[in-house]
């Protein structure tokens, strides 16, 4: 489904992302690990079309999309959860869930989702006229997953989900990627909680300073060594 | 309730009590002679005959004591039975001792003003007389009591139920308030008048917004939203009615509507999509110069006239060209850069338009000294430049040309209002809260800010164009950085992201300097303090978007638990996460 092959970008003369190359198979979930400073955010931000690459090239859906602008990216089916969860805390939660469908003009459908996002998290539901920056962290969680679903993506793209979130909330977070998944959702998860992010995938990668250097399925890396020693905290 | 409650209140008691006597002595004041001569202010030389700026104390000192009444009386209200524990019911909605505190302020600075008016006017304070003395203790005593009492709770009058009777009569019957209070105070020929006057109005409406009575007929306006918009502007048509002909009022009120309109253009690219542009009076100069050179001036440079429609809309284009132009650009970065840009670009307008003079440049505009002669707008045969008369009241030159920016500015407010409901408008509030997270969501960023940078540019060009036909002459120099800030002040001023605001706003920035003229020596100085002031104690301006609000004031336990009240859920705490 989407396609990334030897894909550079720098900052500058800083080379963030030095030549990677992954596959997101439809409807599996694959994580990027890693530490910070690996290139992790910097390659979700050059995939949804907020940075340009300096080589290398995107593909979605047969669809080459490393020249596409950013709200162009949202319209093929795209949706990006940035780092930081970046809700929009002075608007009300149903601005932020209405602002999610803003690529979209299909009113019906727009209120169908809704009402799906609703349902996923009852919270949300009942806050809806609730100014975002008055939630908790997992709730601004929810609201930003909540949101990336109101473009209707075929592929989700979370950066960071369980940051700054209690391991309870931090559960509800991961129980609700499994369930977005089994509706169909691909989902590209980026995560520094490797164990909770293993447990889920169907594939990952590790990414260290720019560079993919293990690749596996989710099961293979929680049992790899060199995983164990530098992600799961094991010696 | 404890013992030590019981003493707190009944401290306060006294409290309410002194302010009491401070409203009465006020009032009673007012039955004294409070100048010495008849021509200070207007004429408080008589002993048992206000003057009405006298009249007017009185109004203010019985709404202080009929607040500080209520809230002294409540609680018996409220222990006892029948009709009057329905009168306490009414009473616990009402803000009493805010509302009391506006009244107290604006008692106090009536009774300075009047003082420092007196003894300009006659030249020194012996020409004051007793009751000018005991007015100014009256206040103070009001003043003071009613700032050591506590607030007590927001008030919460718009939720009662709904009478759509009283509710459409309460907002004519308001309308038709501000009508005459317009034309009163436009017809005060004195400075100090025009001030108290003025001073007047804005005691009675802090009375209003802090007792809830405010808030209520704002609900009431969002009920009868239609009543409302289409009531205020019948009182606006009909505000030449009130003027007799007089051009000097006519002519300030047409200028205060092309300043207002103006403004609110500008309050599209400032207020709903964010960005500060600092030139923007140089939309409105390519505005006026486009109509000045094709107009039938003898002085016009084009020789072709097409009709004021056409002008119109070449004004609005050329000056929204010039918006693309510069927009294009500095868009794409951010906001700081955009305002250095748009302030180079406010300058280089005028300093182009002085040399396109025949010397330095093409002679396109005569230079410095601009289009002179340029004469009055003609539709059909109707000649803006004639009096009519309708109804046995003469409407002059000024009249006119209200009319027709009564019209645009219309059409400006309807635009306006359509773009901040549509999915446009949430873009743009996308864009202004978090620019990166909106591109993420599919807002394409540079289009919509490019769009409202040219939207608000091609009305003022729409504005400019009538402008140049009510001054007569347009001259670049009338373009300067000043008038931008202005606008932006106008903006910051009213309350940023609202209709009402900004024309309140605008209105005050025109109208006062106007009207003070013999101060405009310290006009600079009194501007600049008055925005430090606003900047201090109400960020958000007169009439605030209500997310603004919330924006300037997270630390204002009062407002969050407002916002905590209306809504039936605990307020949570927005935690920072590293990044």
């Amino acid at each position: 489904m989407l396609e990334v092959k030897d894909l550079v970008v720098a900052y500058g003369k800083v080379r963030a992302v030095k030549g990677i190359s992954f596959r997101v198979p439809q409807g599996q979930v694959v994580s990027l690990l890693g530490t910070n400073g690996a290139g992790k955010t910097t390659t979700l931000r050059t995939i949804s079309g907020l940075l340009r690459p300096e080589s290398g090239e995107v593909w979605f859906e047969g669809q080459r999309i490393d020249r596409v602008p950013a709200h162009k990216v949202v319209q093929l089916g795209l949706a990006h959860s940035p780092e930081g969860r970046r809700i929009f805390p002075r608007l009300s939660v149903e601005d932020n869930l209405m602002l999610g469908a803003f690529a979209r003009k299909d009113a019906a459908g727009i209120a169908k989702d809704l009402q799906r996002v609703f349902a996923l998290f009852e919270i949300l539901k009942e806050r809806r006229s609730q100014p975002a920056g008055t939630f908790s962290g997992g709730e601004q969680q929810m609201l930003a997953i909540g949101r990336a679903m109101m473009s209707r993506p075929r592929l989700l793209m979370l950066d960071e989900p369980s940051m700054g979130l209690s391991p309870l909330m931090m559960q509800k977070i991961m129980g609700t990627i499994a369930e977005l998944q089994s509706e169909g959702v691909t989902i590209l998860l980026v995560e520094q909680n490797a164990a909770a992010a293993l447990e889920l995938s169907d594939h990952a990668y590790v990414l260290e300073v720019g560079n993919i250097t293990l690749d596996g399925t989710g099961r293979q890396l929680l049992d790899d060594d060199r995983v164990k020693r530098a992600y799961l905290g094991e010696s | 309730m404890t013992a030590s409650a019981t003493t707190r209140q009944r401290a306060y008691n006294v409290e309410r009590i002194v302010g009491l006597v401070g409203g009465l002595i006020f009032a009673v004041s007012a039955f004294f002679p409070w100048a010495y001569g008849h021509e200070a202010l207007d004429d408080m030389a008589y002993f048992g005959s206000p003057s009405p700026l006298q009249w007017f104390a009185v109004v203010m000192a019985l709404a202080l004591i009929n607040c500080l009444a209520a809230s002294l009386l409540e609680p018996t209200l409220n222990n006892s039975t029948g009709f009057l524990k329905l009168l306490g019911r009414i009473s616990k909605r009402f803000g009493w001792i805010r509302g009391a505190r506006a009244l107290a302020i604006g008692m106090l600075a009536y009774a300075v003003l009047a003082i420092l008016a007196v003894a300009l006017e006659l030249n020194g304070l012996v020409n004051l007389e007793m009751g000018a003395w005991v007015a100014l203790v009256g206040a103070g005593i009001a003043f003071g009591s009613s700032m050591m009492l506590p607030t007590g709770r927001a008030p919460f009058l718009e939720r009662i139920p709904s009478y759509p009777v009283l509710e459409i009569a309460t907002i004519a019957l308001l309308l038709m308030g501000m009508l005459f209070a317009s034309a009163y105070a436009l017809s005060q020929e004195d400075g100090g008048t025009f001030l108290m006057v003025l001073v007047f109005i804005g005691a009675l409406a802090g009375f209003a917004i802090g007792s809830g009575f405010g808030s209520w007929v704002a609900t009431a306006g969002r009920r009868h939203r239609t009543v409302l918009v289409s009531s205020a502007f019948l009182v606006a048509f009909l505000f030449p009615f009130t003027q007799n002909g007089s051009d000097a009022n006519m002519s300030i009120a047409t200028q205060v509507l092309i300043f207002a309109a103006t403004a609110v253009g500008l309050n599209i690219v400032v207020g709903l999509a964010g960005l500060l542009d600092l030139g923007y009076i140089a939309f409105l100069g390519a505005g006026a110069f486009t109509a000045a050179v094709l107009s039938e001036s003898a002085f016009a440079t084009i020789n072709w006239h097409p009709p004021f429609i056409v002008v119109m809309l070449l004004s609005g284009c050329i000056s929204a060209t010039l918006g693309l132009i510069i927009g294009s650009p500095t868009l794409r970065v951010s906001g700081d850069y955009l305002a250095i840009v748009t302030l180079a670009f406010g300058e280089i307008f005028r300093i182009t338009m002085n040399n396109l003079d025949g010397s330095s440049g093409p002679n396109l505009v005569h230079g410095s000294s601009g289009i002179p002669a340029i004469p009055n707008l003609n539709f059909f045969g109707f000649d803006f430049g004639q009096s009519h008369v309708v109804a046995g009241i003469e409407l002059g030159r000024f009249a006119n040309y209200f009319f027709l920016m009564l019209v645009i500015m219309s059409i400006i407010i309807l635009v306006f209002t359509r773009l901040n409901h549509s999915r446009i408008g949430r873009g743009w509030v996308a864009i202004r809260e978090d620019e990166r997270a909106a591109e993420a969501m599919g807002v394409n960023v540079f289009g919509l800010k490019l769009l409202a940078f040219a939207g608000g540019a091609f009305l003022a060009g729409f504005a400019g164009a009538v402008k140049a036909h009510v001054d007569v002459s347009v001259v670049p120099d009338q373009y300067v950085f000043l008038e931008s800030a202005f606008l932006l002040a106008a903006i910051v001023l009213g309350g940023m992201g609202t209709v009402m605001g900004v024309l309140l706003g605008a209105t005050l920035l025109k109208l006062v300097p106007e009207k003070l003229r013999f101060m405009s020596d310290y006009r600079m100085l009194i501007f600049g303090l008055l925005m430090v002031v606003m900047m201090r104690f109400r960020p958000e301006g007169i009439i605030p978007n209500q997310r603004r609000a919330l924006e300037f004031h997270v630390d204002d336990e009062e407002l969050v638990e407002d916002v905590e009240e209306r809504l039936p859920y605990e307020f949570v705490e927005f935690e920072e996460v590293p990044a």
